[in-house]
């Protein structure tokens, strides 16, 4: 019986130890798009290799890292397209941190390897149907993209001009299950990160121009959207943020950034 | 010092009675919670367009918030569930509260007792990699990912929670009805389903209205087969749950912005089905204790 | 017997018999296929290490970490409350309409899908504590209090009603009697209890999702529970959906089919550890 006891006190104690010491912050926090994963993730290591302070990276979509930041309750929130005119005036910065490429992507078997951006918005809206229109085989075209409010999403529909017109026949959540998707369906299509595409999809060339660090960096790859590091305007960031922030805006880290497949800003 | 033992006595029993209560108190606050959070969105946009409105546009230009996709979705996708589960799971029940022999039962039981504790992820995993592209080629369909790939994981889902209950009720059918019938020349098939099954018929409902429960309620593993467009759901087509309608757009939405306000309408649509759900089910769970 | 009566029999027999089977290859056919994909790309490295994106390896230590964190916070918490709420309902309760409201509540609370708690909680706790597993453990404080709650009632009511008359007999007072005959009684409840809820929060990802995040940091206990990070079943959905990484996936997978499979077995030996201990 008295372990019992101990043990609730024992139990009562800690709970109260956890709440006290969630005010204390040590670790740098960051928030928001998923398609920024490896990115982030890539600098937050070198950057804690270098300093020994932690960066803590949650993936939760680039609406929910605005959020955040706009609550305080992380250091730097990341999005993976421009902040709104709303969002800006409500006291929040964008800072570029760099480009990201939007692959075009379709299965490996698919026949087709290059499409204008006309002709993927007459797809995407569902003008085209079947691949034959396009030189591939005789099927019906299989529409992939993401859900409403995905940072990749915006960027493919506003390039291509296709915004609130797809005929979608899935909205997938993330970025590995679209190319999860395409890879599973010989007449299917999608669009990806460019950096998170993995070699069971090929990625299509548009307007002739294959996605890559060099026809992102001079724009000749059309579909291309920013990844964005978004602070409170007004209010300094503690200094170990300030610190990470100064250091993945700097040019030291443009290497570990094209090295995750995005194009540094700097 | 014997007032001082009865206040003693007395705060004991006030702190074991606010224990009791917090379970209360945490129903109330998720009650509260959700209507708090639910109600602006309906207000602005309309009890009617919200609940009738056949298309969902939540970042369009000029968004529309109509649900009543998901909800018929999340309607006749339950009920394609049930009506592959119940059958499966009620035979299966029968089989093994009454003929199956003592090993055979609890190396079945502990299967099942398996397909309860895979996580639902794991089901969503499995259907994604497995029964989407099986779907795609069987039926010969441009795309596998559908209502039908959704109903087929729910049922298997719901196996588990059917069986388990229904075994339970038609354990608890007193003997003496089985032996009065036995003994009346019928044969222990006839017995069975003739005589226990409608005596456990409270028990049995139930467990359907479980079924029922955990199907409208089940998000992960649904998210990973349907498809998730917000279409009028048909057999073949990519559809979105209620449930799957929160999941997919809640970590993209913005803060205190409509689309968010509707997603938290969704989920307190989602919670009055459940509330429906659950009232039934103590309607037959009390039924069962009565007889 | 006339023909249609054995075309009765021979039909139902056969529904139940093809059923029974269907069952049986179902779990066969998920235990096996999760189990070979999995278990080829479960390595030592993968276990005892955490993801890097310098040297593209992935490890899920964090996530294993994550994952005990957060079933002994559930724990600690919904302990107490789970446990005092069944001896408040089985020893204290006179009030047959409090009863019956808490029981009602109990039944509500089981019956709430798992994504309307993480709603809940990401609005209760999340915007107060943070992102983190401590606001994910909280969430799953709520889930699981009708578990302990019912495993505990249920082992409270085999406590014979002789052995509490006896010590009231000698005098003692009923907080006595709680802490000496009733608490050492249920101890099968408890425990059964534990294993049930460990079960669920390994199960669980929707109430997570939302309210703990999916960071594969690593880190100590107290840092952890204040930090987010994701449990097993959070990582398997996060490789699987935002990476494609199905190797990964798997592999977790594997590990939960395990864990699950081991937790029923302890749920099962412990039931009957207990059911002969009160039988002699």
């Amino acid at each position: 019986m008295k372990k019992i006891v101990s043990f609730l006190t024992a139990a009562i104690l800690l709970v109260c130890a956890l709440t006290g010491c969630g005010g204390s912050k040590k670790a740098i926090a960051t928030d928001g798009s998923t398609s920024m994963n490896k990115v982030i993730s890539a600098l937050g290591e070198a950057f804690q290799s270098d300093t020994g302070i932690t960066v803590t990276y949650n993936a939760t979509g680039s609406g929910a890292g605005i959020q955040a930041v706009q609550e305080g309750r992380c250091d730097i929130g990341l999005s993976s397209r421009s902040l709104k005119e709303d969002e800006k005036a409500s006291g929040l910065e964008e800072t570029i941190l760099a480009y990201d490429g939007i692959a075009i992507i379709v299965n490996p078997i698919n026949p087709v390897a290059n499409l204008d951006v006309e002709t993927i918005a007459k797809i995407y809206t569902g003008e085209i149907t079947n691949w034959k229109e396009v030189g591939g085989s005789d099927a019906e075209i299989v529409l992939i993209g993401r859900e409403a409010g995905s940072g990749t999403r915006d960027g493919f529909e506003s390039i291509t001009g296709t915004k609130d017109k797809c005929k979608y026949r899935q909205e997938l959540t993330a970025t590995g299950d679209v190319i999860t998707g395409v890879a599973s369906n010989p007449n299917a299509i999608g669009y990806a990160s460019f950096a998170s595409i993995k070699d069971t999809v090929k990625a299509l060339t548009v307007d002739g121009v294959a996605p890559s660090e060099e026809t992102v960096k001079d724009g000749t790859y059309v579909v291309q959207r920013p990844f964005v590091l978004v602070t409170k305007k007004g209010t300094a960031l503690s200094e170990s943020a300030q610190k990470f922030f100064d250091y993945i805006t700097s040019e030291a880290a443009s290497e570990i950034i094209s090295n995750t497949g995005v194009v540094p800003a700097n | 010092m014997k007032k001082n033992n009865r206040l003693f006595e007395n705060i004991i029993h006030g702190i074991f009675l606010i224990l009791g209560l917090i379970t209360v108190g945490c129903v109330l606050l998720i009650t509260v919670y959700l209507i708090l959070s639910g109600i602006p969105a309906v207000k602005e946009i309309g009890l009617i367009d919200f609940i009738f409105g056949k298309e969902w546009a939540s970042t369009a230009a000029v968004p529309k918030y109509g649900i009543l996709p998901f909800i018929l979705t999340s309607v006749y996708g339950t009920a394609g569930a049930i009506f592959i589960g119940v059958p499966i799971g009620f035979f299966t029940a029968v089989y093994l509260s009454k003929f199956a022999n003592k090993k055979v039962r609890a190396v079945i039981e502990a299967a099942i007792n398996l397909l309860a504790g895979i996580p639902s992820v794991v089901y969503g995993l499995v259907g994604m990699l497995v029964l989407v592209p099986a779907i795609c080629e069987i039926f010969n369909v441009p795309d596998g990912a559908s209502l039908l790939a959704a109903i087929i994981v729910l049922a298997i889902m719901i196996l588990p929670n059917i069986i388990k209950v229904s075994v339970t009720a038609l354990d608890a059918v007193p003997k003496e009805y089985e032996d009065a019938s036995l003994a009346l020349g019928a044969t222990p098939t006839e017995t069975f389903f003739k005589v226990s099954v409608p005596a456990a018929k409270s028990g049995i409902a139930a467990a359907v209205v479980l079924g029922v429960g955990r199907a409208i309620g089940e998000a992960m593993a649904v998210m990973m087969v349907a498809g998730n467009v917000a279409n009028m759901p048909s057999l073949f087509g990519s559809v979105r749950f209620l449930t799957t309608a929160v999941a997919s757009e809640m970590a993209y939405s913005s803060p205190g912005s409509l689309q968010r306000n509707a997603l938290f309408s969704i989920a307190l649509v989602l919670f009055l089905f459940i509330m429906l759900i659950n009232a039934t089910l103590n309607f037959f769970l009390k039924r069962d204790k009565e007889q | 017997m006339n023909n249609n009566r054995k075309l009765y029999i021979v039909c139902l027999r056969g529904l139940m018999i093809a059923s029974t089977a269907l069952t049986a290859a179902l779990v066969l056919f998920l235990f096996g296929y999760v189990l070979i994909n999995g278990i080829p790309n479960i390595t030592w490295e993968f276990l005892s290490t955490k993801p890097s994106y310098l040297t593209e390896r992935i490890g899920i230590l964090p996530d294993i970490l994550n994952t005990v964190y957060i079933v002994l916070a559930t724990l600690i918490v919904v302990l107490p409350l789970g446990v005092g709420a069944a001896i408040y309902l089985t020893e204290y309760a006179k009030n047959k309409k409090i009863a019956a409201m808490i029981e009602y509540a109990a039944e509500t609370l089981s019956g709430i899908p798992s994504i309307i708690y993480g709603l809940v909680g990401m609005l209760l706790f999340s915007n107060n504590f943070g992102t983190s597993l401590l606001a994910g453990a909280l969430t799953l404080v709520i889930m699981n209090l009708p578990t302990v709650m019912r495993t505990t009632q249920e082992s409270l009511k085999t406590v014979p009603q002789s052995y509490r008359e006896g010590a009231f007999g000698l005098g003692a007072g009923k907080w006595r009697v709680i802490r000496t005959v009733v608490l050492p009684g249920c101890v099968d409840g408890i425990i059964t209890g534990c294993i049930l809820s460990v079960g669920r929060i390994l199960g669980e990802s929707a109430a997570l999702l939302f309210t703990a995040g999916f960071a594969h940091a690593l880190n100590g206990i107290f840092t952890g529970l204040t930090s987010p990070g994701a449990t097993l079943t959070v990582a398997l959905y996060v490789y699987a959906k935002e990476e494609g990484e199905f190797g990964v996936a798997f592999a977790i997978a594997a590990i939960l089919m395990v864990l699950t499979l081991l937790i029923n077995l302890s749920a099962t030996l412990v039931g009957k550890y207990f059911a002969k201990r009160r039988s002699i």
